[in-house]
């Protein structure tokens, strides 16, 4: 019984390589991207290529394509709660100033943060 | 939902397959369950992983986004050239890892060694490159946090880059020690002839954690190495 | 099968009968032991244990606040004593108090399965939480520490020079048994269901315990990685959390309640599974509303990963954040009231009998329902900025934590102790010793509201004379409490050689675990069951369930 799952479970050797390929050809491109000045682009395109060589690897090498619903929901939780944690956190950080400091007011007063210079309050 | 209808299957599927008689420790009922059993524990460990890289992650971002221009001061002390080797031999590893799964799965019992063994090699490489190529050469230049002599521009927040680059591919380091040593485990194992006739959950979940193991080091690359670009 | 009891009076040579407890002898047999049953009971003498730790440091500062300078210990001490109560009693007694000791127990019995998906894990996993508990007790001979449970940075990082390093390393450890625990029991809940044992047919203690286990995999990891950091910055010095050095002491906050409110979360479900298990037992009822109770499990469990910042409101935290915590906070109100209500709603026209799990059962609805609605109030930012870090929150917490958990933990020991041991305890002094938790609770943590009102901080050894009154009060119902929590023990140990034979099922109670006998055989069932009932069908007798079937 194990054995029938598994045999109906194994790749195609090709599809391996060709992911492969695929892997390094994108390792290469966002090395390559690094050198090219896009502003603010450069991280979400360096952070979408590792979400696509991550996908891949996840969908195929690890085999979540063939694997049960319940491996797939356990997957969909570890991003979100990696995502709320993140994401939340940031919520005060990306806020923390726009109360007790309005814009008219900056002007004339440093902001709590005024010793970190490059940071975007 | 549907592993209730997993669970009929399972329970259905007992009877033939208890022909097969493979030894199952006695709160299984069959190699079918015991499969399923471990393939879920380890992707939930998988889960735990990703929470536990999550803590530091979630700090880099919020650091990064306070302190952009020390971030990226200090990515640019750190050698793309080797970081994007080391990616490629780490994807590698993971083809290696998948043909050895790959292999168990269809009961070849010497081409699980082959590839076994050439994935331990391969992570022995990229275990080299960053020990000697690059942390031994960051620490010479003064950018290890034990031992921080850089003094230019931000330094206490260069300093906390680097901390973060230590801390995560430290984290990540030690997690590859512990996949080269299960690897070592695993070839041991199978030249023992202990995978025979599809019994490979042990191969199946170490391929899960040395894929996994491989997704962080994918994030890693871009996060530490190319921050503002290179341009 | 039945009738083990009546045999025993019979003939006692035919009544030996091989169960978990004596098939195998020797300390060898307990601690190689992968048998969940065993293993609970490990579990149960090292969380008692560490909860007699945590109370006698709780005994010592209520005896130090009975002067407003304090008669027992230096400041100092006081601060230690705090924070080795803080820690040892939510990392080492009441996280996992109900899942390791009834959650390991019970769950392949509720279920209808041989052992746990993992045994060798889940001895391992005690045997983790044993290196951590040593971890924390030579934090407390070596000298103690003083920094709070919660470990705030820069204070723990650079500030204190007490033994932090081996206290954080004592959490580290302890949230990796936990992980290991969880991860066994949402396999376990998933892969081990015995034939026709659906989710919808599930005990809702399983339900509690899986959302339980759910936290623990994605919350206990985020803790663990923190303290790494903590003891990073202590050894290297470098600025991650300590502002002098470039850090931000709220980011550590933000990781730690990231874990932290979410292990509240965590000492709490497990003894409201408990809880629907009792009320349904004795009031013979199903339970008003499985899906929802069920349910509302789990969306505590989700909220709270979404509400760790109203611990934060006067951190400096950004008021928009603040403004989100706080409506989240307030949405864990609804599954918790949904919770009460159906409780409240199963005992509604039931045939209630107050026997001493029930009377523990009835203690809980309350407490837990006025540490729930004071949770409000400090949900609410304007209130909280007044109460933060007085004894109102204390007293809130020790309402959801001991009046709800602890309350639920020995509602749920006295109920299943018959099972765990097949003996049976004096039921007079089991319903005197809820009798009298209930009484020295509420006069110990009732008047710490009036105390935080009126402005009293926490954590402080010495206060203004005027408080004095409520903190004699305060203490004198602590050791009321202490007598309450003394008694079981004895009374329980008195039980095992010489409580009268329990019989399989004392209680009358329904679910798989009393179908067999007790104590149990070692592979819980003669063979395996099925499932063709609903969780908790109380008072369905043949006749009826014809007639709707017809």
């Amino acid at each position: 019984m194990a054995e029938s799952i598994a045999i109906a479970h194994a790749e195609k050797k090709r599809i391996y390589v060709l992911v492969w390929v695929t892997l390094l050809c994108m390792t290469a491109l966002t090395t390559g991207v690094a050198y090219i000045d896009l502003g603010p682009w450069n991280t979400v395109a360096a952070l979408a290529i590792a979400i696509f060589k991550a996908s891949l690897v996840v969908l195929f090498f690890m085999h979540a394509r063939h694997s049960e619903h319940l491996v797939r929901i356990v997957i969909v939780c570890a991003i979100f709660w990696l995502l709320i944690l993140i994401g939340v956190s940031m919520t005060d950080f990306s806020t923390r100033n726009r109360v007790s400091h309005p814009t008219w007011f900056r002007t004339n007063q440093p902001s709590v943060f005024h010793h970190l210079e490059g940071s975007p309050y | 939902m549907s592993s209730e209808a997993d669970a009929t299957i399972l329970k259905t599927s007992t009877a033939s397959s208890k022909a097969h008689a493979l030894t199952v420790p006695e709160q299984f009922d069959d190699a079918t369950q015991q499969h399923a059993a471990a393939s879920l524990g380890m992707w939930v460990f998988l889960a735990t992983e990703v929470l536990f890289f999550g803590g530091l992650l979630a700090s880099y971002t919020i650091y990064r986004y306070l302190y952009y221009s020390a971030f990226m001061i200090g990515s640019h002390h750190l050698d793309v050239v080797w970081g994007a080797t080391n990616t490629a031999v780490l994807i590698c590893s993971s083809l290696t890892m998948a043909m050895a799964v790959r292999a168990a799965q269809l009961d070849k019992q010497k081409h699980i060694v082959f590839f076994l063994v050439l994935t331990l090699i391969f992570g022995l490489i990229f275990l080299y490159i960053k020990f000697f190529e690059e942390w031994w050469g960051e620490y010479k230049e003064g950018l290890a946090p034990i031992h921080f002599t850089y003094a230019g521009l931000h330094a206490p927040h260069v300093e906390l880059f680097m901390f973060f680059y230590y801390v995560l591919t430290g984290l990540h380091a030690l997690h590859m020690i512990v996949g080269c040593g299960i690897m070592i485990t695993l070839i041991i194992m199978t030249l023992r002839g202990k995978f025979k006739g599809g019994r490979f959950n042990p191969i199946e979940n170490a391929g899960l954690y040395w894929h996994f193991v491989d997704i962080v080091w994918i994030f890693l690359f871009p996060l530490l190495y190319l921050i503002g670009g290179r341009y | 099968m039945a009738s083990a009891g009546e045999a025993a009076l019979q003939s006692p040579a035919e009544t030996y009968r091989v169960h978990y407890l004596n098939a195998k002898y020797g300390i060898k047999s307990w601690l190689l032991t992968t048998d969940h049953k065993r293993i609970a009971w490990l579990y149960f003498f090292s969380t008692t244990f560490f909860f007699i730790v945590g109370g006698v440091a709780a005994a010592m500062m209520r005896l130090n606040l009975i002067e407003p300078q304090g008669f027992l210990v230096e400041p100092d001490t006081y601060n230690k004593l705090f924070t080795i109560h803080g820690t040892v009693m939510i990392f080492f007694f009441l996280a996992p108090a109900v899942p390791t000791v009834l959650g390991n127990f019970l769950i392949p019995m509720m279920i209808g399965a041989r052992d746990v998906a993992f045994p060798k894990l889940n001895l391992l996993s005690w045997y983790i939480f044993m290196t951590a508990g040593t971890c924390f007790l030579y934090t407390i001979i070596a000298g103690g520490v003083n920094t709070g449970w919660t470990f705030y940075t820069p204070l723990s990082t650079s500030y204190v020079n007490t033994h932090v390093f081996s206290a954080a390393m004592a959490v580290f450890i302890s949230g990796f048994s936990s992980i290991l625990t969880g991860l066994n029991f949402i396999v376990t809940i998933h892969k081990m269901r015995a034939p026709g044992m659906t989710w919808s047919r599930l005990p809702l203690f399983i339900w509690a315990l899986y959302a339980t286990s759910f936290i623990f995999v994605l919350a206990m990891p985020v803790i663990a990685i923190t303290m790494v950091l903590v003891m990073l910055e202590r050894v290297f010095h470098v600025g991650i959390f300590d502002p002098a050095l470039g850090g931000d002491p709220v980011l550590f906050q933000h990781l730690f309640w990231f874990f932290g409110h979410p292990e509240v979360y965590i000492l709490i479900l497990p003894s409201m599974g408990v809880m629907s298990e009792l009320i349904t037992a004795f009031s013979r009822r199903r339970i008003f509303g499985y899906g929802f109770v069920a349910a509302s499990s789990f969306g505590i469990a989700i909220i709270s990963f979404l509400v760790w910042g109203h611990h934060m409101f006067v951190s400096g935290e950004s008021v928009y954040a603040g403004i989100f915590f706080s409506a989240m906070s307030m949405l864990v109100a609804i599954p918790s009231a949904i919770k009460v209500f159906n409780w409240t709603a199963t005992l509604y026209k039931g045939s209630v009998s107050f026997e001493a799990p029930m009377l523990y059962a009835i203690g809980f609805i309350g407490l837990f329902t006025i540490g729930g609605l004071t949770g409000v109030f400090l949900a609410t930012i304007g209130l909280d900025v007044f109460l933060h870090d007085t004894y109102f929150v204390v007293a809130h917490f020790h309402f959801i934590m001991v009046g709800g958990a602890i309350m639920g933990y020995m509602g749920g020991l006295h109920f299943w102790w018959p099972k765990m041991t097949g003996k049976m305890y004096p039921d007079y002094w089991a319903r005197l010793a809820a009798f009298i938790t209930f009484v020295g609770f509420n006069l110990t943590f009732g008047p710490q509201f009036i105390l935080g009102f009126e402005g009293m901080p926490r954590r402080y050894a010495i206060y203004p004379a005027r408080f004095q009154l409520l903190n004699i009060m305060s203490s004198a119902g602590a050791s009321i409490l202490a007598v309450g929590y003394l008694m079981p023990m004895i009374y329980l140990a008195w039980s095992i050689k010489y409580g009268p034979d329990a019989g399989p099922n004392p209680w009358k109670a329904k679910g798989l675990e009393w179908e067999t006998e007790s104590p149990p055989p070692v592979h819980n069932f003669e063979s395996t069951p099925v499932v063709t009932e609903e969780a908790y069908a109380y008072g369905t007798e043949p006749a009826r369930a014809v007639a709707v079937s017809s």
